[in-house]
């Protein structure tokens, strides 16, 4: 039930044409986007703050609609299908998990995205219990999620959409706030979704995280994509990287200063150039 | 005497069984830069309240032993007198916004207002503290048209302009770009050395070995663990019990099972992890 068929995985291409989008306010903060997005990628978003990253993700749920330009889920372009339509294909869990939450406990909460795209009991009740497992909730359930800490209500967040069971799945700044231990929950969360053949888009600060858990690595910079590639590719471009705020991770950084042969991202390859050195 | 005089510190929220804070002692000297670090629920938010008297005017609860800023009881003031010496920026920085302001100019300007410094005074000094936390170019942008590392750094810069005595951060850059994050450790490390005293709550330990000059490990509502941060980071203890470590410590304790790592000391920063693998 939690596989993603053949058919489904193939439709699911986020595919973003020539994207501009302004702000009321006049501010455009995309500046004309070109991406392709397969079903079954997991792709890291990077860049300074105001690059517009979460702008850019809000338009794949359809929450902000293109100026010019067209952004596709599969075969729906986004500007004809509500908000409440596109959840059943992309799930997306807020920047600031306050925007996004509103029940008056966790199993409500948790419950009612599942729920809202109509199946039946026994999936809901299995993919909530899922969730919950996954993000170490279950024992919080009746809790009130603004009793929580901010880093909880996070988790409650990411429980809520991932429970959606959606082919694409987004978290915006998943691990901000977060310990060793809930970064590990979700860097979990990040390869069960991934085994059962969802997207999984992340924006991300953390680029030791982005590093350890992500295949292709996306940078913005002013409304614009600066980088997009490989994780290691991308992620070694310490010059370019740097007009977007970004900071190649600290042990390819290590592996610059020593002058190993390769670009490094994690601590297995770290130990294996050492050791070939 | 210690600038900062946490003295047997016990505290209980309303409604709750175990004391978030308990048998807490801690003395910082004017000027320095303390990083406190732990696992979540560990009370680092709860730390911050106390000293800036949060914990326990506005929270109630029962609190127990002494906290003492430059002398004073916080017992013995008012929440609106410990502030005009202590400035905490809130660790979720969506909803630190005063709702009054209609430019990020005004809304950085609203605590010198209400304290009466004069308007030329107040320019300058918004001005500066704009361009320190590098958001000059939002200045007549609306607070709530903003980016989540915008917004933080509104939240920072509101804090930074009143040049409270002792400042307190609980998080300040959890939403920060990577080299902004750097940035604003070296400007709260400038802080330190004119005078200010900074208790901050980080994750990110590369930064606070760089810029810290100590280290509060907690858990479960104690100190766990005290120290600079080359011993606190890197101290095995620290690592068994879920502390979160640097990519360069954790690789170098792999490379030393393999003996490819031959130092005594295990690195936090990357100038010690290249000294101790070249
Ligand atoms: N509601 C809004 N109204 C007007 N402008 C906005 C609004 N939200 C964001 N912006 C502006 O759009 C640009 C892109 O913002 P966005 O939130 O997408 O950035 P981001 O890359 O997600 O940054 P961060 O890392 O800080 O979260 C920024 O210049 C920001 O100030
Ligand atoms: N307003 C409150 N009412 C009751 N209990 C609270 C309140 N705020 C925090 N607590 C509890 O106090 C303990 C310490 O929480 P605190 O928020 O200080 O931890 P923290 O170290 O800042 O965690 P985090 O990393 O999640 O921010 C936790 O058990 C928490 O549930
Ligand atoms: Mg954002
Ligand atoms: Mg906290």
């Amino acid at each position: 039930m939690l596989h993603v068929s053949l058919f489904k995985r193939n439709i699911m291409n986020i595919n973003i044409k020539d994207l501009r989008f302004a702000y009321p306010t006049g501010l455009e903060a995309l500046k004309g986007i070109n991406l392709a997005i397969d079903s079954g990628e997991q792709v890291a978003i990077v860049g300074q703050n105001g690059a517009g990253k979460t702008t850019l993700v809000r338009h794949f749920n359809g929450l902000l609609k293109p100026a010019s330009g067209s952004v596709s889920i599969g075969d729906w372009d986004t500007t004809k299908y509500s908000v409440a339509k596109l959840a059943s294909r992309v799930g997306y869990v807020f920047q600031n998990p306050d925007e996004q939450l509103f029940s008056r406990d966790v199993l409500t909460e948790v419950s009612f995205g599942p729920r809202n795209l109509g199946y039946e009991k026994t999936k809901v009740d299995e993919l909530v219990k899922r969730a919950l497992a996954l993000t170490e909730l279950s024992e919080k359930t009746g809790t009130n999620p603004y009793d929580l800490s901010p880093t909880w209500r996070k988790m409650v967040a990411l429980a809520s959409i991932i429970a959606m069971d959606t082919p694409i799945v987004i978290f915006d700044e998943p691990t901000t706030g977060q310990d060793a231990m809930n970064v590990a929950r979700i860097a979990n969360v990040i390869a069960v979704l991934k085994r059962e053949g969802k997207t999984v888009i992340t924006i991300t600060h953390d680029i030791d995280f982005c590093a350890e858990n992500f295949e292709r690595v996306i940078a913005l910079a002013d409304g614009r994509v600066l980088l997009d590639g490989p994780a290691r590719e991308v992620l070694g471009e310490e010059e370019t990287l740097a007009q977007t705020y970004v900071e190649p991770p600290q042990l390819t950084r290590l592996g610059k200063k020593l002058g190993l042969k390769e670009i490094v991202t994690t601590q297995e390859e770290f130990i294996k150039a050492v050791v070939q050195d | 005497m210690a600038f900062v005089n946490l003295q047997n510190l016990a505290y209980k929220y309303p409604l709750t069984k175990t004391n978030a804070l308990e048998n807490i002692n801690l003395q910082v000297r004017e000027g320095e830069f303390v990083a406190v670090i732990g696992p979540n629920g560990a009370g680092k938010s709860t730390l911050c309240y106390a000293l800036a008297g949060f914990v326990p005017h506005f929270f109630k609860g029962e609190i127990s032993g002494e906290i003492e800023v430059d002398g004073r009881k916080s017992g013995e003031s008012t929440l609106d007198e410990w502030v005009l010496n202590v400035g905490l920026a809130f660790q979720n920085p969506f909803n630190q916004i005063s709702g009054a302001k209609y430019t990020v100019f005004e809304e950085i300007a609203f605590g010198l207002e209400n304290i009466g410094v004069p308007r030329d005074e107040m320019k300058t000094r918004v001005e500066e503290a704009m361009s320190l936390t590098g958001i000059s170019d939002l200045a007549d942008r609306s607070p709530y048209s903003l980016s989540g590392g915008q917004q933080q750094r509104v939240a920072l810069t509101s804090i930074l302009v009143m040049r409270p005595r002792l400042l307190v951060l609980d998080e300040p850059t959890s939403q920060m770009d990577p080299i902004g994050t750097r940035e604003v450790f070296g400007v709260v490390r400038r802080m330190a050395e004119e005078g200010m005293t900074v208790v901050m709550v980080e994750h990110k330990m590369e930064w606070i070995a760089h810029f810290a000059d100590r280290v509060i490990a907690l858990k479960e509502g104690q100190i766990f663990l005290e120290g600079t941060p080359g011993d606190v980071l890197t101290s095995d203890v620290l690592i068994e019990n879920g502390f979160g470590i640097s990519r360069y410590t954790s690789v170098a304790r792999e490379a030393k099972k393999q003996g490819l790592w031959k130092k005594e000391k295990l690195p936090v920063t990357l100038d010690e992890a290249v000294e101790g693998f070249k």
